[in-house]
């Protein structure tokens, strides 16, 4: 129950994009056409689904203060919680390239339509941010940092889904010129994100 | 090579080619730290020191660095900055430190640092480097300050924490606008801006 609640806080209150504005270099760049936009989003939240519990496992065995008691009494005072970035920032960049090979080979026109973005799944901050709150909120166990990777990335997904549906609509609407483009979709995010504010105080 | 060009790379990014409005890359931070003006000015010199020294390092090592595994390398660098960013942080201003909580670990993967990496650094010495990336995050910083200047003002009705509008007004009826607070209205800020300056810069319309 607990973890259904943190799945549907995560997607609709604590949405990556709207509350915590994770993502959004891809998220703008990449939602001009749903079927990009959706393939993308699937990809990230692959990605998140699977390094969540790794990262989980690495926090609560290597980095926490004194995790490292398992290896001996004399390990028990070490505290390389200050290695955390670079920990988690390896291990996503590895986990990236693995999904690189993954989709290259079995679906050839996803990759082409993702271009350079794939990679760059590596440095989007809302797989490093789920990453840092995990760590932050000190899940019990690996489970529910699972819960919370699909959740928000579930709720990535849904936000670029939308957004890409909206702009797609839009090239055919008139839009003041020094407004087109980047400018209309920051307010139109922020729209969304007022909509989205309204599931606020949901609990289960 | 005559005074004025050498400070192009500097000059550029503070409007014309500014690396959040005009670039879009590091939006997330952008709009996050932006509620008040005391995080967002942290945030843009800790953004300005990485991107600064990760730029002159990356072009120092730029010949060596096989491009097959450059991100990787890439990252471990800037990651290797923030740690420290994060270190001195957290040893001298603690509140500010707590305020900006995961946003200081986002510097890593804050797109303007990976954008100015792979677009400059690797073409470029490391003079030019570092000018690159002082300018690009001073163009960094002066949105961030311009967002939170607003949000801080219209929202709580203070700058750095001190009151602007005197108490007399709330008296009268004036009242604080809690959205300003809120997420979404950063990035309707954030479109605002874009619109006045592409109505004055013309020529980046599309």
């Amino acid at each position: 129950m607990e973890n259904l609640n943190l799945f549907i806080r995560s997607i609709f209150i604590d949405n990556m994009i709207f509350a915590y504005f994770l993502g959004m270099c891809s998220f703008l760049a990449v939602s001009k056409n749903v079927k990009t936009a959706f393939g993308l989003g699937v990809a990230v939240t692959f990605v998140l689904i699977i390094a969540l519990p790794v990262t989980w496992c690495i926090n609560e065995f290597i980095l926490k203060p004194g995790a490292l008691s398992w290896l001996g009494q004399e390990y028990a005072d070490a505290d390389l919680s200050f290695l955390g970035l670079i920990m988690f920032i390896a291990v996503i960049a590895a986990l990236v390239q693995i999904l690189e090979m993954v989709i290259e080979k079995y679906a050839p026109a996803l990759y082409n339509s993702l271009g350079i973005f794939l990679p760059l799944i590596a440095v989007n901050c809302a797989i490093l941010g789920a990453v840092l709150f995990m760590q932050q909120r000190d899940f019990s166990n690996a489970w529910t940092a699972t819960v919370y990777g699909a959740g928000s990335g579930i709720g990535w997904l849904l936000a670029i889904t939308c957004l890409a549906a909206i702009r797609e609509r839009l090239d055919q609407s008139k839009v003041p010129a020094p407004l087109r483009g980047v400018g209309i979709t920051f307010i139109i995010t922020g729209l969304m994100g007022i909509a989205f504010m309204s599931f606020l105080g949901i609990k289960l | 090579m005559n005074w004025k060009k050498s400070f192009i790379p500097l000059i550029n990014p503070l409007s014309k080619d500014n690396p959040v409005i005009v670039q879009i890359l590091g939006i997330c931070s952008a709009l996050a730290v932006t509620a008040k003006m005391e995080p967002a000015v942290v945030m843009a010199i800790s953004v300005t020191a990485v991107l600064a020294f990760a730029n002159v390092i990356i072009s120092l090592i730029r010949k060596t660095i096989p491009t097959s595994i450059r991100i990787i390398v890439q990252l471990l660098v800037v990651a290797a900055l923030v740690v420290i960013v994060d270190q001195v942080l957290k040893a001298y201003t603690y509140d500010v430190s707590k305020a900006l909580s995961v946003f200081i670990g986002l510097i890593i993967t804050n797109c303007i640092i990976m954008g100015r990496l792979e677009a400059f650094a690797l073409n470029n010495t490391p003079w030019a480097s570092f000018l690159d990336g002082v300018g690009n995050g001073l163009g960094y910083g002066i949105i961030l300050v311009i967002v939170s200047f607003f949000r801080e003002l219209l929202g709580s009705g203070t700058l750095f924490g001190c009151q602007i509008f005197p108490q007399a007004w709330y008296e009268a009826g004036y009242m604080n606008n809690g959205l300003m607070i809120l997420p979404p209205m950063a990035l309707i800020v954030v479109g605002c801006i874009i619109w006045v300056h592409r109505s004055i810069n013309k020529d980046l319309q599309e």
